[in-house]
C-alpha cells in the first residue's frame, strides 16, 4: 500500500472562525452542553468539572485557552471529550462539524503565517476545499501553566 | 509444571516470605532481650522454610545465605551458642539480605549475580566462635521445635470426628490473600454505588409510591452495609507498620551510643491500608527523632537523674472519628529558645518574629523547611529534611500532627489520621449558586449571627468586628479571625458582586487548620451528606484550596474545601485566638486531666457540662421520629438505627423537657456506632482552664466545676454509656478509650 492511500479520520469543531480537528482515535465522545462546576483559584482556562456517568471529567476552555473571547451569551460550548492516559478531559468547543477522512499524505507542518497560540497548539494543517483544518496537538493544549486567574488578569 | 504454575509458586513463596522477614525482624529483636527458646524455634522454622523453597525453586544464593543463618540459629537452638549484639546484628544483615534477594527476584525473575560472600563468612565465623564462659547445655530441642511429620502422625487420632463426605480434605482455611488492586476496585465501584444510592433517594417522597420507598430504603441499608463491609476489608491493624520499629529503634541506639526501651499500645487499632502505607514513612521518621534528637546519651540521662535507658513510647487509638497516633520520648524535650536562635540563624524568622511568638508558637517551627535542632550533621538525621516533609505527607491525607514538649520530660508527637479517605461525611455549604463541601474532620462547630445579636460598640455588623482591617467574631470571649468565602473565590467567580446589602444573618462554619481556628463565611448551610471523595484531575493539581470534588445527589459536581489549603492561602498563620489564649496565661501544652472545651446544657435545674470530643453533633428530633425497638428508644439517622438515651434517667435527674416538643440530642460517636443522648435544653460551648474537683462517688460524673458562675457537673460519658448500653459499648469504648 503507497503512502498516499492512507486516510486519516479527524474531528472537525469551530471555534470562532477557526476549523479544527482532532484524530477521531483520541476522542472518546461528543456530548452536549453539561452543568459545569466552576473551579476557583485555577487557570482560566481549566474552568471546571462535569460529571460524566459518575466520573470527574475536568473542563478545558479552548476559546481561553487561544486567548478569544467567551463564547456569545445565549449559545452553549459543546463537550468533545478526549481519553487520556490519566482520565479524561472535556474540550469545551463552539460547533461539532463533520468527521472528515483526509490523505495522510497531506499534511503539512504549521505554516510561518501563524503566529501566538495558533502556532504553538497545532501540530500541523491539512489544506481542503475552501478551507483550512487545523490540527490541534492535545498535549500541548493541555500543558496548562499552572497560574492562578487573578494573576492572569493583572 | 509449566511456566506459568512455576511464577505462581514464586511469588507465593515471595509474598509469604516477605510477610515472614517482617515477623522475623521483631523477632530478632525480642530475643536479644529475652533468649525465649520459642522464639529461637520460631525463627529457625522461617529461615529453614526459605531454605528448603529457595533449594527447590533453584535460587542457590537465597539458599546459600539461609543455609549459614539457619547453622547460626540450629547452634542458638540447641544452646551451644548464647544470643550477643553481634548474633543479633549478623543475623539481621542476613534478614536483609534475604529481603535483598526476594525483591531482586520479583522484579527481574531471577537472582541476578547477588552474592553475599562476605556475610556467608560472618554468619559462619559467628557460628563457629565459641562464646566464653558458656557451657553447652543438653538440647531440649524436642520440646521447642515440633517436628511436621510429628503432629501428621497424631491427627489420625481424631478419627472419630465426623469429616465431610469424600475425601481426606484439608481443612478450609479462614483467611484468604486478595489483591489489593481488587480490593481498590471494589472501593471505586462502592463509591458509584453509594452517588448512585444518594441520587435515588431524591426521588423518595413521603407520598410517592410505596413499593418504590421501600425498596430504596432497603437500596439505602444495603448500600451503608456493603460499604461499612468493603470499608473493613481494607483495614489493617496499625501493628503492620509498628512491626518495624523495633528493629528501627534496636539499630539507631547501636549507632549513637543510647539506650531506648520501645513500648508499644493500641497495636490492633486499624486503619485504610492506602492511609497505613502513607504513614508509614513518617512515622518512621518519628520514631527515628525520638531516638536520635530526642533521647538524651546515658550520661546526661543519669547527670538529670533519670535511668540510662530512654523510653519511646508509641500509642494508637480511635478518637471522634479519626486515628490518633502518640510517639513519645522521656527525653530533654524541646528547647523553645535553643529553637529561637536557630531559627534566627538560619534566617528563617527575625529576631522580633522570634521573640514575640509563645513557646508554643515556637515549637511549629521545627516543621519548617530546612530546620534541623540538631549540633552536628549525622547520617540519621540533622540535615533538616525531614519534619516539613512528615508535615506534608501527613497533611496530603488529610491529617495533621502536633507537637507538645515538657523541658527536661519528654516530646510527644501527635498524628491525627482520618479512618478512610473514600468516603467521607462533610457539610454542604453554599456560595451563590455554588455548593461546597466541608468534610467533617475539619469542622468544630456551626454559628449563625442574627443582625440584632450585635452588640453595642463601635463598627459591629451583626456580631462582626473589625480588627486592623480584618473581620472578626467574638467567640465565648475569643477573636475568631473570619473569611467571608465568597471573598476568597471572587475574583473569580463573583466578579466583583460582593454581597453588599446588608444581610440578616451570617453563616460562619468554625473549622480547623492545625491548630489555628477560623470561621469561614458562606451564604447558606445545606445539609451533611457522606460523599465520596474523587481526586481532581492532573489539570488540576494546582488547585490547593481543594481537597478533591464529589458527585451531589442530584448529579452535579461539588468541590470539596481543603480547609489546610484555604488557611495557608488567607495566610491565617498566628491567629489573634491563639494570641490571647497566650495572654490570658494558660499553659496550653498542659493537658493533663483538665477539659478544655465544654458543652454546656441542662436537665431540670441541673447544670452540665460534656467533653466536646464526645460530643460528634447536636440534633433535633421531634417526638414522631422516635420509634421503639424492644424496649429501647431508637431513631433512624444516617441510614443507621441509633439508640437513644435518655441522660435524665441514667443520672437520676428528673427532666423538665415537655411531652411532644423537640428532642435536644447529642450524637455520641465512636469508631463503631453512634448514640443519642437526650438533654433538656442546649446553651453553649465553652472553652476554658478547668478545675474540676473528683465526685467519684457520683453515678456517671467525672467531676464538678465552676462555670460562668454555675456549678456544672461533668458527665462520664463513656461510663454511662457503658451501663446504659454495654451491648454496644462495652467493648467499644475500650478501643476508643
Amino acid at each position: 500500500m503507497s503512502v498516499e492511500t492512507i486516510n486519516i479520520s479527524y474531528c472537525t469543531f469551530t471555534l470562532g472562525d477557526l476549523h479544527l480537528g482532532v484524530p477521531v482515535t483520541e476522542i472518546q465522545e461528543v456530548i452536549r452542553a453539561q452543568v459545569r462546576t466552576r473551579v476557583p483559584l485555577v487557570s482560566s482556562v481549566i474552568n471546571g468539572l462535569i460529571n460524566l456517568r459518575g466520573e470527574l471529567v475536568t473542563t478545558v476552555d479552548l476559546r481561553a485557552r487561544f486567548g478569544l473571547p467567551p463564547i456569545a451569551a445565549g449559545t452553549e460550548s459543546m463537550n468533545v471529550v478526549v481519553r487520556r492516559d490519566d482520565g479524561a478531559v472535556s474540550i469545551l468547543v463552539d460547533e461539532i462539524r463533520d468527521v472528515l477522512d483526509v490523505a495522510a499524505a497531506d499534511f503539512e507542518p504549521v505554516p510561518s503565517i501563524f503566529s501566538g497560540p495558533c502556532r504553538d497548539l497545532m501540530t500541523g494543517i491539512y489544506k481542503l476545499d475552501g478551507s483550512l483544518l487545523l490540527v490541534l496537538d492535545i498535549d500541548k493544549l493541555l500543558d496548562v501553566p499552572a497560574v492562578h486567574r487573578d494573576e492572569v488578569h493583572s | 509444571m509449566d511456566d506459568n504454575e512455576l511464577d505462581e509458586v514464586v511469588n507465593e513463596f515471595i509474598v509469604e516470605s516477605h510477610e515472614n522477614l517482617d515477623d522475623l525482624d521483631r523477632a530478632l529483636v525480642l530475643l536479644e532481650h529475652d533468649n525465649d527458646p520459642n522464639v529461637v524455634a520460631r525463627i529457625f522454622r522461617t529461615i529453614h522454610t526459605i531454605k528448603g523453597t529457595s533449594g527447590f525453586l533453584g535460587f542457590s544464593t537465597l539458599e546459600s545465605v539461609s543455609h549459614v543463618g539457619e547453622n547460626l540459629l540450629s547452634k542458638l537452638r540447641d544452646r551451644e551458642l548464647m544470643i550477643s549484639t553481634e548474633i543479633t546484628s549478623g543475623l539481621l544483615a542476613m534478614v536483609d539480605a534475604i529481603r535483598e534477594i526476594l525483591q531482586t527476584v520479583s522484579t527481574s525473575g531471577d537472582e541476578a549475580g547477588l552474592a553475599y560472600p562476605a556475610l556467608v563468612e560472618r554468619l559462619t565465623e559467628l557460628a563457629v566462635a565459641p562464646t566464653a564462659g558458656v557451657e553447652p547445655e543438653a538440647a531440649p530441642a524436642p520440646a521447642t521445635f515440633t517436628p511436621l511429620t510429628e503432629i501428621a502422625e497424631t491427627t489420625p487420632d481424631v478419627g472419630e470426628v465426623p469429616k465431610p463426605q469424600g475425601e481426606d480434605r484439608p481443612p478450609a482455611s479462614e483467611t484468604l490473600r486478595v489483591d489489593v488492586s481488587l480490593l481498590d476496585d471494589l472501593m471505586n465501584l462502592v463509591g458509584e454505588l453509594v452517588l448512585a444510592r444518594n441520587q435515588i433517594l431524591q426521588f423518595v417522597q413521603p407520598q410517592g409510591d410505596p413499593a418504590f420507598n421501600a425498596t430504596s430504603q432497603r437500596l439505602n441499608l444495603i448500600t451503608t452495609e456493603l460499604q461499612a463491609g468493603v470499608m473493613k476489608t481494607r483495614m489493617q491493624p496499625i501493628e503492620n507498620v509498628w512491626n518495624k520499629f523495633p528493629r528501627v529503634v534496636r539499630d539507631l541506639t547501636i549507632n549513637c551510643g543510647k539506650q531506648a526501651r520501645l513500648e508499644m499500645e493500641g497495636k490492633h487499632t486499624e486503619l485504610d491500608k492506602t492511609l497505613l502505607e502513607a504513614i508509614k514513612d513518617p512515622l518512621t521518621h518519628l520514631v527515628r527523632n525520638a531516638v536520635d534528637h530526642g533521647l538524651e546519651s546515658p550520661a546526661n540521662r543519669l547527670a538529670s537523674g533519670k535511668s540510662t535507658e530512654g523510653l519511646v513510647r508509641l500509642s494508637a487509638y480511635h478518637e471522634g472519628g479519626q486515628v490518633i497516633v502518640e510517639i513519645s520520648d522521656d527525653g530533654a524535650g524541646i528547647d523553645a529558645d535553643k529553637l529561637r536562635r536557630k531559627a534566627i540563624q538560619k534566617g528563617l524568622l527575625t529576631s522580633e518574629e522570634a521573640h514575640s511568638r509563645s513557646d508554643r508558637e515556637m515549637l511549629n517551627v521545627i516543621f519548617l523547611p530546612g530546620f534541623s535542632t540538631a549540633e552536628a550533621v549525622s547520617n540519621i538525621s540533622g540535615r533538616g529534611v525531614g519534619m516539613d516533609v512528615v508535615r506534608t505527607n501527613i497533611e496530603g491525607i488529610g491529617g495533621s500532627v502536633e507537637v507538645q514538649t515538657v523541658l527536661g520530660a519528654g516530646t510527644t508527637f501527635r498524628v491525627k489520621i482520618p479512618l478512610t479517605l473514600a468516603i467521607v461525611p462533610a457539610l454542604v455549604v453554599s456560595v451563590g449558586q455554588d455548593r461546597y463541601a466541608i468534610p467533617q474532620v475539619s469542622l468544630i462547630e456551626l454559628v449563625r449571627l442574627d443582625a440584632h445579636q450585635s452588640p453595642e460598640g463601635a463598627t459591629v455588623i451583626g456580631g462582626i468586628e473589625w480588627v486592623q482591617g480584618l473581620p472578626v467574631h467574638r467567640l465565648r470571649g475569643q477573636l475568631l479571625p473570619l473569611v467571608f468565602l465568597r471573598d476568597v473565590f471572587e475574583n473569580d467567580l463573583y466578579d466583583g458582586v460582593i454581597d453588599s446589602e446588608p444581610r440578616e444573618s451570617f453563616n460562619i462554619v468554625v473549622v480547623q487548620a492545625d491548630d489555628h481556628q477560623f470561621g469561614l463565611v458562606v451564604d447558606d448551610i445545606s445539609d451533611t451528606a457522606e460523599i465520596v471523595v474523587k481526586p481532581l484531575g492532573r489539570l488540576l493539581k494546582s488547585a490547593d484550596t481543594f481537597a478533591g470534588a464529589t458527585i451531589m445527589g442530584d448529579g452535579r459536581v461539588a468541590l470539596i474545601l481543603d480547609v489546610m489549603g484555604i488557611a495557608n492561602r488567607i495566610g491565617i498563620t498566628t491567629s489573634e485566638r491563639r494570641g490571647s489564649r497566650a495572654a490570658t496565661g494558660v499553659d496550653v501544652t498542659d493537658v493533663s486531666g483538665t477539659w478544655r472545651r465544654l458543652l454546656l446544657f441542662s436537665l431540670g435545674d441541673r447544670h452540665l457540662g460534656l467533653p466536646l470530643e464526645a460530643v460528634a453533633r447536636l440534633e433535633e428530633f421531634s417526638p414522631a421520629d422516635i420509634e421503639m425497638s424492644g424496649h429501647r428508644a431508637v431513631v433512624q439517622y444516617r441510614g443507621e438505627i441509633m439508640h437513644l438515651i435518655d441522660l435524665g434517667d441514667e443520672l437520676g435527674m428528673p427532666s423538665s423537657r415537655v411531652e411532644g416538643q423537640p428532642m435536644q440530642v447529642v450524637v455520641y460517636t465512636d469508631a463503631n456506632s453512634s448514640v443519642g443522648l437526650v438533654v433538656d435544653q442546649i446553651f453553649d460551648i465553652v472553652e476554658e482552664h478547668l478545675d474540676v474537683t473528683e465526685t467519684a462517688d457520683s453515678h456517671g460524673i467525672a467531676g464538678t466545676a465552676v462555670i460562668h458562675g454555675q456549678v456544672t457537673d461533668v458527665i462520664a460519658v463513656k461510663q454511662i454509656l457503658r451501663s446504659a448500653v454495654p451491648a454496644i459499648f462495652a467493648t467499644a469504648s475500650e478501643v476508643a478509650a
